[in-house]
């Protein structure tokens, strides 16, 4: 293969073919507002436990839909369920009902 | 000895209902919670065991609260139950009276014209007979209007009722025959013998005409031993068991028992009081506004009675506590609600330990606690300082930067073990400011600081705390002649009983129109966090028509004290929607002595531009 200088950063890097997509799945599944997401940051901007800790509703969206979901119980625990998020939204999806889904999802896993 | 082989089919259903009842009965009651047969001990011999029997028989025979649903429903519940009832109870006392003997067979006096066919009938046995006939026409007329319903839905109210299980319409038809059966038999038995009164004797003789009754009434008499011996064997396993449930509820609701954080038998026996009436279905605006006919009180119930209960279902409900209101029954359904969504907790890690470590933040003598949804409506909490300002209260603006929920949307959603984990955090802070009193600007904070923290201090909802202030005069809005409605949101009205407060500030400076949906029967605007799987389409059209509904008061504006319902009514109402905070804050005289003016006007700005 030609070297052209340059290669991927390993941390960049989706495994598409490894990752775990089956919390994606059952989350766009039961809670179909989920596929709606624009990625605009307004949960996170007005996130109350944003203010407190690195919780980043807009970040476990993007990890949950390219299937990187180490960490996600304890990221998605630190919500508060207040339901800022779900105000603020512009595209009107039911984020509490996305995280809970989530949440039952990780649960379901868990069981099994 | 009287016998005949067909009191066995009665006999043996009687048999049978007791000794299951009986088995039902100790098992609740060994599953009640600790310290609640104490309490029972205690309160048996009080005047409330008096107050349970006044209500048991306003409730379960006469069926009040039904009346007021409906004049035709509520009689038509009525002559059932209290038909009946007296039947029985006139029933033994004509056995009674006749025999002179206190015991009896148990099917005697239900069959009695058939072992006492003696047609001389002598003074009090005369007035026995036409009671007892009177009596059945009365459960007769009831049982008209039943089936009516069934055919014509919509004559005795309720636009929606309960789609019934097969079980149940088995049960149903049992009930239906008793009585148009129990007519035949006594019919056909006077018909030949003489015994009947003003109805069976006629209506015998007039089938003496042209039937064989000497040999036709056993078989009469058969089928009414048949179908009150099904009706009863099918009490414990159909709705019918709310009959003998709803009386021991209405004596342990009054010995002060309640379903508290635990699933206890309590609250089982309020499972098994519901009638499945359905007149929850017509009250849930997630039937009359979105398209759901399966999520209500009534089919949760059942389906959790009949362990078919789907998380799905146990979610999809707003908690607005409307079907509490309007329960005959009295059951606390949103508590079942929110107790069987606690049973489908989630088992993951604990994330709450980013919370700050409390410190202390300064001493005051109000502390104010705006919670998380009016930090999205600025014009709430910029009011409530300008009105503290103005009123010269020491105060501490707990989460001006950012609040720690309250944890009342986690307790709704039955995470009640991550839910104390804020509890404990906000409980800390608030205690360690020292204040005497907590002001919230938020009715489900309130909700959960009234009923959750246990704290030593005042909780006061912004609405009740203005209202003191008014009635102190520490402050004084000026009259401002406009018309207001105002919108009760559910938390602070159904859930924690403050309707007179806000009411009366608006009375103090504005003329408060009424409207008929108000109060414990006001709608819910749609925001309401108890909902997580709600569609977002149904939400909106809840959101939409409780504007529009209020839209119809023709105020000028739409008054209400909760960020959640302000920003729900806002996207939908032409008329503007204000919270009661803002509009005492711009009716507010200036104090001249103030020496912060110039930052009033300012407030004062921005609270318009908000």
């Amino acid at each position: 293969m030609k070297d052209w200088g340059y290669s991927i950063l390993k941390g960049r890097q989706i495994d598409i073919e490894n990752n775990d997509f089956s919390i994606s799945r059952f989350v766009a599944q039961h809670e179909p507002s989920f596929k709606w997401c624009i990625g605009c940051g307004s949960c996170t901007a007005t996130c109350s436990a944003a203010r407190l800790t690195g919780f980043n509703p807009r970040k476990i969206n993007l990890l949950i839909h390219r299937g990187e979901t180490t960490n996600l119980a304890e990221e998605i625990s630190k919500c508060m369920l207040c339901g800022k998020c779900q105000l603020v939204c512009p595209r009107g999806i039911n984020t509490r009902n996305v995280i809970q889904n989530i949440k039952r999802a990780l649960n379901n896993c868990h069981a099994l | 000895m009287h016998f005949n082989l067909f009191v066995l089919p009665f006999t043996a259903g009687m048999i049978i209902l007791s000794l299951l009842l009986t088995y039902r009965y100790i098992k609740w009651l060994i599953d009640l919670e600790s310290g609640d047969l104490k309490r029972i001990g205690s309160k048996i011999l009080s005047i409330k065991t008096l107050k349970a029997l006044r209500e048991i028989f306003m409730e379960s025979l006469i069926h009040r609260k039904v009346f007021r649903n409906n004049i035709l429903l509520g009689y038509m519940h009525m002559s059932l139950a209290f038909g009946w009832f007296l039947l029985i109870v006139f029933g033994k006392l004509e056995t009674l009276f006749y025999t002179g003997r206190q015991a009896n067979e148990i099917y005697y006096p239900v069959f009695f014209r058939f072992f006492e066919q003696n047609p001389h009938q002598t003074g009090m046995l005369i007035i026995f007979n036409a009671v007892m006939d009177f009596l059945l026409l009365m459960v007769l007329s009831g049982i008209v209007v039943a089936i009516l319903r069934r055919f014509r839905p919509g004559i005795a109210g309720m636009k929606k009722t309960t789609k019934h299980s097969l079980g149940d319409r088995m049960a149903l038809a049992a009930l239906w025959l008793i009585f148009p059966l129990r007519l035949l038999a006594e019919s056909a038995t006077a018909g030949y013998s003489g015994n009947g009164s003003f109805i069976t004797q006629p209506f015998g003789n007039f089938m003496h005409l042209f039937l064989p009754l000497q040999q036709l009434s056993i078989v009469f008499w058969w089928m009414y031993s048949l179908s009150l011996g099904a009706f009863m064997i099918s009490i414990p396993f159909s709705r019918y068991m709310h009959i003998p449930t709803e009386i021991l509820l209405i004596f342990l609701r009054n010995w002060d028992l309640k379903t508290n954080e635990n699933f206890t038998g309590f609250s089982e026996i309020e499972v098994q009081s519901c009638s499945r009436c359905g007149i929850c279905i017509d009250t849930c605006q997630m039937s009359s506004q979105g398209k759901n006919n399966t999520a209500q009180m009534v089919y949760f119930l059942r389906d959790y009675r009949y362990k078919q209960l789907q998380p799905d279902l146990t979610d999809n409900c707003l908690l607005c506590g409307r079907c509490t209101a309007a329960c005959p029954v009295g059951i606390d359904l949103t508590q079942q609600r929110i107790l069987q969504r606690k049973k489908n907790a989630f088992k993951l890690p604990q994330g709450f330990h980013y919370l700050p470590v409390n410190q202390p933040s300064g001493e005051a003598d109000v502390i104010y606690f705006a919670g998380c949804m009016s930090h999205l409506t600025p014009g709430i909490t910029l009011s409530m300082e300008k009105i503290f300002k103005a009123a010269k209260v020491n105060y501490l603006f707990m989460d001006r930067d950012g609040s720690v929920c309250c944890g009342r949307p986690l307790k709704l959603s039955g995470q009640h073990e991550a839910a104390k984990k804020l509890v404990e955090h906000n409980r800390q802070q608030i205690i360690l400011s020292g204040a005497k009193t907590i002001v919230t600007s938020c009715p489900i904070c309130y909700k959960s600081f009234r009923e959750d923290y246990h704290m030593n201090i005042r909780v006061l909802h912004h609405s009740e705390y203005l209202n003191e202030l008014i009635q102190k005069k520490k402050i004084a809005p000026l009259p401002s002649g406009k018309s207001v409605v105002f919108h009760d949101p559910c938390e602070l009205g159904r859930g924690s009983g403050i309707y007179e407060q806000p009411r009366e500030v608006l009375n103090h400076f504005a003329e408060l129109r009424p409207i008929y949906q108000e109060k414990e029967n006001a709608l819910c605007c749609g925001g309401s966090l108890g909902n997580l799987s709600i569609v977002p389409e149904e939400r909106c059209a809840i959101q939409k028509a409780t504007a529009k509904y209020l839209e119809t008061a023709h105020a000028e504006v739409i008054a209400t004290s909760c960020p959640l319902c302000k920003k729900s009514l806002a996207q939908y109402s032409d008329t503007p929607v204000k919270d009661i905070a803002e509009l005492v804050a711009a009716s507010l005289t200036v104090v001249a002595e103030n020496p912060k003016i110039l930052k009033h006007h300012k407030v004062q700005e921005m609270v318009e531009i908000v």
